[in-house]
């Protein structure tokens, strides 16, 4: 794909070598991860395969608990990569996202400058305190500069209030951050980045169009079942089985809040503690309130599962 | 095979898909990384450059199942074609080893194997006659009529797929594994009905009968059984979206008070000189609005999806009161304030509230005379007032003095109609008794529509 190729353009706008593809397909993702204990989609696997081959960060959304934080991790860990993570919330700015300036430090420098009755030139002492000796560094920044294998991942992106995301527009497009006071920095190499979101606010078309879109749902019952198997260890298949379908099934009534793939583990891990190896009416109904946090969802959960007609 | 991404990407646009030129930039490279024979991965690589809201998904699978049906590696060229290859497994095969034959595909999750029968079962039974007008919808029901897909269902459980049924929990289970294996055969065999279509009469004319409606652009008073249930789930999402975009504009309305902390620390470019002043988010002040929402049959979806918009962007207002009628008028506010979930209050509304006076039909003149006792002195120059319904009133005196009663005492009043306009005004719709008392009266049939009135809200 050499004349369309998104990675050597962008390796050339950098001023790096093209680097080497991270996979070799998307089935290796799939392998790689499940290596690592995170046992991705044939959809995850494909999106993440295309990412690294696009240079373009994934946007990944979905509902609580659905192994979206975990993805990044995951491929961090399969890649041999450091990770670094900008947890957003709202409030977050410039300042806690892409770098700081230590204006204690510049301040006192400026009066150190001062008492000295230093003769040399404003130009020079501004040319000072806004070097990298001043710069405060935070994940975004970090991630762009480091040397070594990064995944960037922008955790919970949808907290930030929508002016803030203007903040990752540069980055997320051309890998650079611009300082005003000492210029352009540019990447040393292309992190895979990851955006989470539980889409509790729109965000913005600037974001969407610089991003490939990963929606991570509910796994089906057979991949949940792994990631029982794979994740609570000791766990009888049998149990696990039952476990993943039953969930599967809950799933499928007007729930308030549907059970999300760490309430099947905390669950799983619940029945294995009290020594189960199957299910039973009984051992559900008692154990319930682990999956199921409201009331009138236990209630629905029962007379829909647990109520023999 | 650009040329039919280009097409593609049109069909999308016609279903309403935003699809930009960077977008399409980002697909012609998936194309690249990925073989159209991968049929699946490539599905999922040109979803993630080509829909970036989840509520959208279905919209672009059905359009990708029409212009990539049935299409394999070394056909991509875009002749009708596309031959689904094998003909029904074997010659004349009985009806009864074929049914054992998909019960064991089914059972092992045989992909292929289940593909195979969907389009041998398609091919036996759906009569497919070439250039015939009909739809889809048409051959599966000849299809599925053969198949007794709930005979293959109970066998299918038998097979205690999730464990032993000794108890009624694992029996359960066991049922729902096999209905949902039996529904994703069921999918298949709509695939292969649409290649056979594709074949015949190519993507775009197939693309124009089974384009699917985006949910926020579904009549809402003539939406299918299914058509609600897709614009309950896009609700929530849709709501979520208005709200933040309601409160980016109330920001950037106004300048809030100044920010120190940013003021000294961007001082420092300057050399410690405050050249930029910044402020923080404004706060400015906000309206009341009360809404009276017409819950009878007819309109009960729209009045629904409307008082969930409402409550839904409620942090707009610095006060939201709901009243529901039908000949009686109740307060349902409460239910809001009990939940931090707009959407269970709104479903609590149909069983709960208090709205049968008399003999359950509308009466909307006695509805606004006690709605507008109910509010009493709770009403300001500062409250917006909207009213839902389609004014059909049962032929019951329509007392517009009410209204222009509550006119000179409240900021504006408008009216939203889910009734095509055209409608209006026939029979015991009284609608253009009650226009001259409001600020405007609007038709709102979708929750775009329902969306844009909202988020124009002054
Ligand atoms: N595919 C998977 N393979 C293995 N473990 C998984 C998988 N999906 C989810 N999990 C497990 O589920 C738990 C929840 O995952 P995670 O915290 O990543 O969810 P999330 O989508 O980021 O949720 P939130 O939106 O609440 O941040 C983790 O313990 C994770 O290990
Ligand atoms: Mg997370």
């Amino acid at each position: 794909m050499s004349a369309l190729d998104p990675r050597q353009a962008l390796a050339e706008r950098l001023g790096i070598e093209v680097p080497a593809p991270r996979f070799d397909s998307p089935a290796q993702v799939g392998d790689l991860l499940a290596g690592v204990d995170y046992l991705p989609s044939s959809e995850i696997a494909a999106v993440t395969f295309l990412a690294d081959r696009l240079a373009k960060p994934v946007l990944v959304e979905g509902p609580a608990g659905t192994g979206k934080t975990a993805l990044a991790a995951a491929v961090a860990a399969a890649t041999g990569s450091r990770l670094i993570r900008l947890q957003c919330y709202e409030g977050l700015d410039e300042s806690k996202a892409l770098y700081e300036w230590n204006y204690r430090k510049q301040l006192l420098r400026i009066q150190a400058g001062r008492r000295a009755d230093e003769t040399a030139s404003w130009s020079d002492l501004e040319e000072d305190i806004f070097s990298d000796d001043f710069l405060l560094t935070r994940p975004l920044l970090e991630a762009i500069t480091a040397p070594d294998p990064v995944v960037l991942l922008i955790d919970e992106v949808d907290r930030v209030e929508i002016e803030t995301e203007a903040l990752l527009l540069e980055i997320l497009s051309e890998y650079q951050v611009s300082i005003p006071e000492l210029g352009t920095v540019r990447a040393r190499q292309i992190p895979m980045v990851f955006l989470t979101s539980n889409a509790t606010r729109e965000l913005s078309e600037a974001l969407k169009r610089r991003c490939v879109f990963l929606h991570v749902g509910y796994p089906d019952p057979e991949r949940e079942r792994d990631i029982v198997t794979t994740r609570v260890p000791g766990i009888a298949t049998q149990l696990a089985t039952q476990i993943a379908q039953m969930v599967y099934s809950l799933r499928q009534l007007p729930l308030r809040k549907a059970p999300s793939v760490s309430e099947t583990l905390d669950w799983a891990r619940t029945l294995v503690i009290l020594g189960h190896e199957e299910l039973g009416p009984d051992v559900a109904a008692e154990t319930l309130h682990v999956l199921l946090k409201y009331q009138s969802d236990i209630a629905a959960a029962h007379e829909a599962l647990l109520s023999g007609e | 095979m650009f040329d039919l991404l280009s097409r593609f990407i049109a069909e999308l646009r016609r279903v309403g898909l935003p699809v930009s030129l960077s977008e399409h930039v980002d697909a012609a490279s998936a194309m690249e990384v990925i073989s159209i024979g991968e049929r699946e991965t490539f599905k999922s690589v040109l979803a993630a450059t080509l829909v970036k809201d989840s509520t959208y998904r279905d919209a672009f699978d059905t359009a990708f199942e029409v212009y990539f049906a049935g299409r394999q590696e070394g056909d991509l060229d875009l002749g009708p074609g596309g031959d689904s290859g094998t003909s029904p497994a074997g010659p004349e095969r009985s009806e009864k080893e074929w049914s054992e034959d998909l019960v064991d595909a089914l059972a092992e999750e045989n992909e292929p194997a289940l593909r195979d029968a969907a389009r041998g079962a398609v091919e036996r039974y759906a009569g497919f006659e070439r250039g015939r007008p009909v739809g889809g919808a048409y051959y599966r029901y000849r299809t599925l009529r053969h198949l007794d897909l709930d005979a293959v269902t109970e066998r299918l459980s038998a097979l205690e797929l999730i464990g032993p049924t000794d108890n009624e929990l694992v029996e359960k289970l066991n049922r729902d594994e096999a209905e949902r294996r039996v529904s994703h055969f069921e999918d298949l065999v709509d695939q292969a009905i649409l290649e056979r279509l594709v074949e015949d009469r190519g993507a775009e004319a197939v693309a124009d009968s089974t384009r699917e409606t985006l949910p926020e652009d579904v009549d809402v008073m003539h939406a299918t059984r299914d058509e609600l249930a897709d614009l309950e789930r896009a609700l929530a999402p849709l709501s979520r979206k208005l709200a933040s975009r309601l409160a980016r504009r109330r920001r950037r309305r106004r300048r809030g008070p100044l920010d120190m902390r940013h003021t000294v620390r961007a001082s420092l470019s300057t050399g410690g000189v405050p050249l930029d002043i910044k402020f923080r988010p404004p706060r400015p002040a906000k309206p009341d609005l009360v809404v009276l929402a017409d819950i009878s049959g007819s309109v009960a979806s729209f009045a629904r999806f409307t008082l969930h918009l409402v409550h839904a962007i409620s942090e707009e207002f610095s006060k939201v009161r709901s009243f529901v009628f039908v000949d009686g008028v109740d307060e349902v506010t409460r239910f809001f304030a009990e939940t931090d979930d707009p959407g269970v209050a709104a479903q609590r509304i149909a069983t709960e509230a208090d709205v049968v006076a008399f003999d359950g039909h509308s009466d909307y003149g006695r509805a606004l005379e006690r709605f507008v006792e109910m509010l009493g002195a709770d009403v300001t120059r500062r409250t917006t007032v909207l009213i839902l319904g389609d004014a059909r009133s049962n032929y019951h005196p329509a007392r517009p003095e009410f209204l222009a009663d509550l006119r000179e005492r409240v900021k504006a009043i408008y009216w939203l109609n889910p009734e095509p306009r055209g409608y209006w005004n026939s029979g015991d719709s009284v609608i253009a008794l009650y226009e001259p008392h409001c600020e405007e009266v609007l038709e709102c049939r979708t929750l775009r529509q329902l969306e844009e009135f909202v988020s124009s809200l002054p």
